[in-house]
């Protein structure tokens, strides 16, 4: 078992927290894990995107040109990512404020419309456990939701642990969205 | 008691070790992309449990000043920063060289010249190898490629420098910084007592407590004549050194055709060039230089014999190719492929350039 995964959107969208619970979670699931962020000005506005690496085995390079999944969550990231699933490979997407669809046909696209998914849960900051979810229901491999839900007890602050039955609730809504 | 596995980036990975090493004192100056070390030390607020003393100073200069008088009374002291950062340094680790106190510095590079770019980089190579500050010393150089040897790093760096009497550099580079991996921390251990100090140092200006003769720490020797001889000791040391602690990883050598060779976290892409490689046929080993002084350059020429090629993959104009140039002479094609300014090649360009610099050529 191998996923390579680049999350891109927004900063500020919780793109860099959402792939810190996914390698806490392939953590938990007994993975080796990669988590490379961009870092530095991204993070204060502009683009933000962060590549995670699950595997069964020693990860080589956490730097990838190429991916399993991409998660592009702008047009800006949209434009950037897709050319660079890897065929076979899969794309998902949030459709607010995209113009510009994806048109390849060799691989897996999942459109989502997960801000509305978001504003029906009512908190605007479960938007990333939304994505989340589509993630996980999409994906190949398949994390068990047990070790998802350790892993956010282990990236989450304690004080925010109150907080985790609605990131599960997030989580299941993005499933639906698949 | 079972090894917990923790997550962690680079940089906080080098504070908890630091705590768990038994260090006595961090003196730093935030600086991106290593202001984490500062950050996590603060919060792991290690003065309530170790007593280690945590210190943001008001300058890097400052810092390592602090570094050099805690390494003179035989504290295990350290202090990092990054590339700009690292240079306003370079006068104070010339001097504590020079005095032979052992200490850590880490730098978690970024793209230069300059101020330049916060992101990943290695063109720092020059000025960590080679001098930096002035005159004949040198640093132990670690070049870390994963959050594990990050920690394993500061370890064997303070050891080595108590060993030595000489200073140690972690160079790393913006990426094993910045990542988070799987890492184990070590026991916690304690910090050394007064008496263990003045056992393992008993050069150090610790208070004459006992009436010993008068320690004195200094780099100035105005009479030429001793100034000579301070420097054939501290190259005799030099040389002992580079027969005891040279360092490198070697992966799928043997068989292979054409070898690329890179430090820090650019091995690992080099690393996964060599699996895309190794599908379209072509057989690629690597070298991975852990120390980069003392350089394995014995390694690297034995490891050359019978190939048809090297490609030298660095974050930089070209720095550590010419220490591999000395290593084969002109015994095969040697070619560097290199990006600059926090630009991180991909593995597929890796490939490429080896097509285009070396196969095809």
């Amino acid at each position: 078992m191998k996923e390579e995964i680049i999350i891109a959107g927004f900063g500020g969208q919780g793109v860099l927290s959402m792939g810190k619970i996914l390698a806490y979670s392939g953590l938990m699931d007994d993975k080796e894990v990669t988590w490379m962020p961009s870092y530095g000005p991204e993070q204060r506005g502009g683009t933000a995107n962060v590549t995670v690496i699950l595997s069964d085995e020693k990860i080589s390079s956490p730097v990838l040109d190429r991916y399993d999944v991409v998660i592009a969550l702008n047009q800006q990231s949209l434009d950037k990512f897709a050319p660079k699933v890897k065929e076979g490979g899969m794309l998902i997407y949030d459709t607010n404020g995209i113009h510009k669809h994806p048109e390849r046909k060799d691989i897996k696209v999942y459109p989502i419309d997960a801000m509305e998914a978001t504003l029906e849960l009512g908190n605007s900051k479960a938007y990333n456990m939304v994505v989340m979810g589509a993630l996980l229901e999409a994906m190949e491999y398949k994390l068990p939701m047990e070790n998802v839900i350790k892993g956010l007890k282990k990236s989450l602050p304690e004080r925010h642990h109150k907080l985790i039955p609605l990131n599960q609730q997030a989580i299941e809504k993005g499933r639906a969205l698949i | 008691m079972k090894e917990e596995v923790r997550l962690m980036k680079g940089n906080e990975a080098i504070a908890h070790a630091a705590v768990r090493y038994g260090c006595d004192g961090y003196f730093g100056y935030p600086i991106t992309p290593q202001s984490e070390v500062l950050e996590t030390l603060e919060e792991l607020m290690p003065w309530e449990t170790t007593g280690m003393v945590v210190l943001q100073a008001e300058s890097e200069v400052a810092a390592i000043n602090m570094v050099y008088g805690g390494a003179a009374s035989g504290k295990a002291v350290m202090t990092s920063s990054s590339s700009p950062g690292v240079s306003l340094k370079q006068e104070g680790i010339s001097y504590i060289a020079a005095a032979s106190l052992p200490a850590l510095i880490l730098n978690v590079m970024r793209g230069g010249p300059g101020l330049g770019t916060i992101q990943p980089s290695q063109a720092d190579y020059f000025q960590a190898v080679k001098g930096g500050g002035h005159g004949d010393y040198h640093l132990i150089v670690l070049a870390p490629s994963t959050v594990q040897e990050m920690v394993d790093f500061v370890g064997l760096g303070f050891d080595l420098a108590f060993k030595y009497r000489n200073p140690s550099m972690i160079l790393a580079d913006g990426i094993v910084g910045q990542m988070m991996e799987k890492v184990v921390l070590p026991e916690q251990r304690p910090r050394r007592t007064d008496e263990e100090v003045r056992k393992q140092c008993p050069w150090a200006a610790d208070g004459r407590k006992d009436g010993r003769k008068r320690n004195v720490i200094t780099s100035l020797e105005l009479e030429s004549s001793r100034m000579e001889v301070i420097n054939h000791e501290l190259q005799a040391r030099y040389r002992e050194i580079e027969k005891n602690e040279t360092r490198w990883e070697e992966i799928g050598v043997e068989d292979a055709d054409y070898l690329l060779i890179a430090f820090g976290s650019i091995a690992r892409i080099c690393a996964k060039a060599q699996e895309m490689a190794a599908e379209k046929g072509i057989k690629v080993g690597i070298v991975r230089p852990i120390t980069l002084w003392p350089f394995p350059t014995d390694a690297i020429r034995k490891a050359a014999e019978g190939k048809k090629g090297i490609l030298v993959v660095e974050l930089n104009a070209g720095q550590m190719i010419e220490d591999v140039r000395l290593a084969v002479h002109d015994s095969l094609p040697v070619e560097h492929f290199g990006r600059m300014g926090g630009i991180i090649p991909s593995p597929d360009e890796v490939l490429e350039a080896l097509e285009q610099k070396i196969i095809n050529k």
